[in-house]
């Protein structure tokens, strides 16, 4: 909307210069004349090169965005930005050039040449001016040149990027330019950084010495690339030698990095474990339930997810924060009626609750199959899940994961509290401990039980909200985690909280740490066969319960 | 002791309902059967349902149209419920046990393989709908999906002119497909003069969820001064996960494009597609394509499954095309005995859905068009590039030392699937 306001002045500022002239200076007449159709022909252009885009193959495209891009004209951030989101039609009577918005079955138009509304029409009016990623590129960078000039310094910086990407030596008058009009320190050096790229392709043997020097310890892609690509391109030993100083430098920061990464893959990976794993540390650890579905309950979590953002599409920022309370009642309701239905006449005998637990879980997958379709569902990542947190060029931490490692660890704390500080979690503990003891004292075990079994089940439902945002929403998303989580609770110590927060977190960092000299599939295979061969050693796990509470 | 006997209760109860499933299945006389061979449960379930429905679309349409020969069409489904050997035995039910005259199946590659020496023994008929590796030419299965040739070359040959690209990442779930497709790439890119080191394979479980080093290893591959793309060959289910870390970690499809084999509309229609806008697919159909047979088959497919949000996709259009082609040349032979049906598929040409013809070759591949689309924001892909005409299926790759010198062809004089044109010998295998 500013930027037509911007246009709009513009335009009556024109008309005000020249009716000064017309009222004042009569004698230049002529002249006048001559700015006026200059004028027009100015505009022209511009509207020739943006009736261009409505050609057919992409090279003519090119052309016409490189025109517009000469123009300088303030209407192309509207036109890129358009084009970029797959705004940008023209209608197929008059070839007009239009934006288009949908607004239901219709399409909204709007000129692009004044803004002016030209109402709605049906699709098949209008056709799409499509782009594909070489003319994306272009786009990108004619809207970073505008970018340039932007009054936020962290959009100049971002703007900055974007041209080093391409770094043509083009730009050397434009940075130029730029250097001495900025006063923000962060944003100088960047420029600078940006012109060393040009330099060290375009320079003189000083010049590019003296960038391969700045460029050293910077870790911007852009940066890193362009230094590699000269490298082998360079005749002159003094700088080819600072270059292998900047690339050596550059390759030291980037390991420390990479295992810094690393580090966080690991961490992560062992959060999601974590989640996927203490719902059965509840239900196995402490009640010795062998539940194998348990992944199922992990899937009705993230089913809720996906209704709970049905119901409220409009509010989809907030619906996880909605979807965590209803997946635990979800999960947890079910859960309780597994336990009174079913595993309640198993108590004891472990094979025969595998068994039943199996059936359930296939029971449970078909019944979702049949009611959402075999189809994975589309849960939406709010917008403040998305993206990621940079730390420096190379080493980034995606938001999603940062949220998932604070929440499952907020989560285990919850547990524990209700574990540790409440009555309900006291009882519970007495009644797996010593169930005849418990029953004397005057609790009721199968009411403990169907709230324990509950309680578990509701913990798993969240492991399924946190898991919607990472994986695919599924019949079959509870199958891909029972094996690990499993795994985390056997290794970690059965019966022990704790012991499942470590388990989860080294086999996650194991795993993490091990990938990029195994492969995927090799360091899985390798983290099974460690614990293994850790079992045979510990059967009960890292932190196994001593004392009078372990049974034969 | 109740609880023994309400356990038999419940037994005979679902045993009686079998029964009834079973005569149900036994009836109707003189109608022309077609097997449907695709998983209803289990991890294919999400790719293969649709097939099955596109394959009782097509046969109530030409119910409507008056049947085949006069009589009608009866689907037999079955559900090998993703189960590879479960593929073998239902295939043997549905040509022994219910008689039928076709076969449309399978999916993945390791289901076909083990469906072949049933069909083979019992001479079926199968319709193939899957891009897949190559590699095999069975005397009695048609493959209606892309050969390597007209999926996968063409897409790196896409890159290579397009946007330059120099440095691969070779990316794949870890089973025959993938492996196979891999193999061939590799070779063809060192033909093209790709260095080893520009080359990366990486190979990761079925359902792979945890991306966060993979991707990160592709950011670091392509951070040495060189056009980088990913060559994607990664399976259906693990894709949402690879595409979301990849737009989570930054990488956009101007810095690194991903084009994918196995990425369509339906896989898509899983998740917000705005952070992959760019992002490539090699197909040889799209649902946008601009024909008015594929509108009309839009229109059909959302009025048969009453839902207006549902995608068409690529092995779906190999399905139509599949089943056309076989509608037309039962017409031709006069009879569904599979012999003069297969002589009568040679050369049998039927609309496709982007506009052109597809032609049933004698080596069992088609003849198609090649599409490279770009993901858009609304989960369809806009076609950027396509092939002139149509690219006829390779069974045997020439890029590959082995399969180089065999040709596969089903007619006189050569009449075999993996002809050495050196030794001028079959090896004797049926595939």
């Amino acid at each position: 909307m500013v930027r037509w306001r911007l246009f709009v002045l513009n335009q009556s500022r024109v008309g005000i210069v020249l009716s000064i002239y017309i009222s004042r200076f009569s004698r230049f007449i002529a002249s006048v004349l001559l700015v006026l159709w200059v004028l027009p022909a100015a505009a022209s252009d511009w509207e020739q090169a943006v009736q261009a885009l409505t050609a057919k193959k992409n090279n003519q495209k090119q052309q016409a965005i490189e025109q517009l891009i000469a123009t300088g004209d303030k209407r192309n951030s509207l036109i890129f930005n358009s084009l970029l989101e797959a705004n940008l039609y023209y209608q197929k009577s008059d070839k007009q050039v239009v934006v288009a918005i949908k607004e239901g079955s219709l399409y909204r138009l709007s000129s692009v040449i004044d803004g002016a509304d030209l109402g709605t029409v049906k699709k098949s009016k209008i056709k799409k001016i499509s782009v594909n990623n070489k003319i994306r590129r272009q786009l990108r960078n004619g809207l970073a040149l505008v970018g340039l000039n932007a009054d936020d310094a962290s959009e100049r910086i971002a703007a900055i990027r974007s041209l080093m990407n391409t770094a043509y030596a083009s730009y050397t008058p434009i940075i130029e330019q730029r250097l001495v009009a900025e006063q923000d320190k962060d944003v100088i050096a960047k420029l600078k950084e940006m012109q060393a790229i040009i330099n060290l392709q375009d320079g003189d043997a000083a010049a590019r010495e003296a960038a391969a020097e700045l460029l050293a310890g910077k870790l911007d892609p852009a940066s890193r690339n362009v230094l590699v690509k000269q490298q082998s391109a360079e005749q002159d030993p003094q700088v080819l030698a600072a270059i292998d100083k900047a690339i050596a430098t550059n390759q030291q920061l980037l390991q420390i990095n990479t295992v810094a990464e690393n580090m966080y893959f690991g961490i992560s990976l062992g959060a999601v474990l974590l989640l996927a794993a203490v719902g059965l540390a509840i239900t196995f650890g402490v009640m010795g339930v062998i539940n194998m579905a348990h992944g199922e309950m992990i899937m009705l979590g993230a089913y809720t997810t996906y209704v709970v953002q049905q119901l409220m599409p409009n509010n989809i920022e907030w619906s996880l924060l909605v979807a965590i309370p209803a997946a635990f009642v979800v999960s947890g309701l079910v859960g309780i009626l597994i336990e009174r239905g079913v595993i309640r006449f198993l108590y004891g005998r472990p094979l025969e609750t595998l068994l039943a637990t199996f059936g359930l879980s296939l029971v449970l997958q078909q019944a979702v199959r049949s009611i959402f379709g075999p189809l994975n569902q589309a849960v939406i990542t709010p917008q403040w899940m998305s993206g990621s947190l940079e730390i420096n060029g190379v080493l980034s931490l995606t938001y999603n994961r940062l949220y998932i490692i604070i929440f499952s660890f907020m989560v285990v704390a919850t547990l524990w509290t209700i574990l540790r500080k409440t009555f309900f979690g006291l009882q519970m503990r007495a009644v797996t401990q010593n169930r005849p003891m418990a029953n004397s004292m005057g609790i009721r075990s199968s009411w403990v039980d169907a709230m324990t079994f509950g309680l578990g089940s509701g913990i798993a439902g969240i492991a399924g909200v946190a898991l919607s945002q990472l994986t695919n929403v599924g019949p079959n998303l509870g199958q891909n985690y029972i094996i690990d989580s499993f795994m985390v609770v056997v290794f970690g110590g059965v019966g022990n909280l704790f012991g499942t927060v470590i388990g989860a977190l080294t086999l996650g960092i194991a795993n993490k740490l091990m990938e990029p000299f195994a492969g995927a599939v090799l360091a899985k295979i390798l983290v099974l066969v460690f614990i293994i061969l850790f079992i045979q050693k510990r059967p009960r796990g890292l932190f196994a319960l001593k004392g009078r509470t372990v049974e034969d | 002791m109740t609880q023994h006997s309400k356990w038999k209760k419940l037994a005979t109860v679902a045993s009686g309902v079998a029964l009834a499933f079973s005569l149900n299945a036994a009836q109707a006389a003189e109608t022309i059967k077609v097997g449907v061979l695709h998983s209803l449960s289990g991890t294919m379930a999400i790719s293969e349902t649709t097939l099955k429905d596109t394959v009782l679309m097509m046969i109530e349409e030409q119910n409507k149209k008056g049947g085949l020969l006069g009589k009608k069409l009866e689907p037999v489904v079955v559900d090998p419920a993703s189960n590879w050997p479960l593929f073998a035995e239902k295939a043997r039910e549905l040509l022994d046990k219910e008689q039928v005259d076709v076969i449309f199946g399978c999916w993945t590659s390791v289901s076909r393989k083990s469906v072949l020496p049933v069909i083979e023994e019992l001479n079926g008929m199968l319709f193939y709908p899957v891009q897949y590796e190559g590699e095999e030419s069975s005397k009695n299965v048609f493959y209606t999906g892309a050969a390597p040739n007209q999926q996968a070359i063409p897409a790196v040959d896409y890159l290579m002119a397009e946007e330059g690209v120099e440095r691969w990442v070779l990316a794949g779930t870890d089973y025959v497909y993938p492996r196979t497709t891999n193999k061939i790439l590799e070779a063809y890119l060192k033909s093209k003069g790709v260095a080893e080191a520009d080359i990366m394979i990486n190979y990761t479980p079925f359902g792979h969820s945890d991306w966060q080093t993979i991707v990160s290893d592709v950011k670091k591959f392509g951070g040495a001064g060189k056009k980088t793309a990913v060559v994607s060959t990664i399976n259906g289910d693990a894709n949402v996960p690879f595409y979301k870390e990849l737009a989570n970690q930054g990488i956009s499809a101007e810095d690194i494009p991903v084009v994918a084999f196995s990425v369509g509309e339906e896989e898509l229609s899983g998740f917000d597609t705005a952070p992959l806008v760019g992002h490539l697919a090699a197909w040889n159909y799209f649902q946008s394509a601009d024909s008015e047979a594929n509108e009309s088959f839009i229109a059909a497919w959302k009025a048969y499954t009453g839902d207006d949000k549902r995608v068409t996709n690529d092995p779906m259009e190999a399905t139509y095309i599949g089943f056309q082609m076989w509608a037309e040349a039962v017409e031709k032979a006069g009879t569904t005995d599979t012999d003069p049906v297969r002589e009568a598929m040679y050369g049998i040409t039927v609309p496709n859905l982007t506009g052109g013809y597809a032609v049933m070759n004698t080596n069992h591949h088609l003849t198609k068009p090649v599409l490279i689309g770009e993901i858009q924001a609304d989960g369809q892909f806009d076609t950027v590039w396509q092939t002139a005409g149509g690219v006829i299926g390779d069974a045997w790759t020439d890029h590959l030392e082995e399969s180089g010198l065999i040709v596969a062809d089903w007619t006189a004089p050569i009449k075999c699937g993996n002809f050495n044109i050196k030794t001028g010998q079959c090896s004797g295998q049926n595939y």
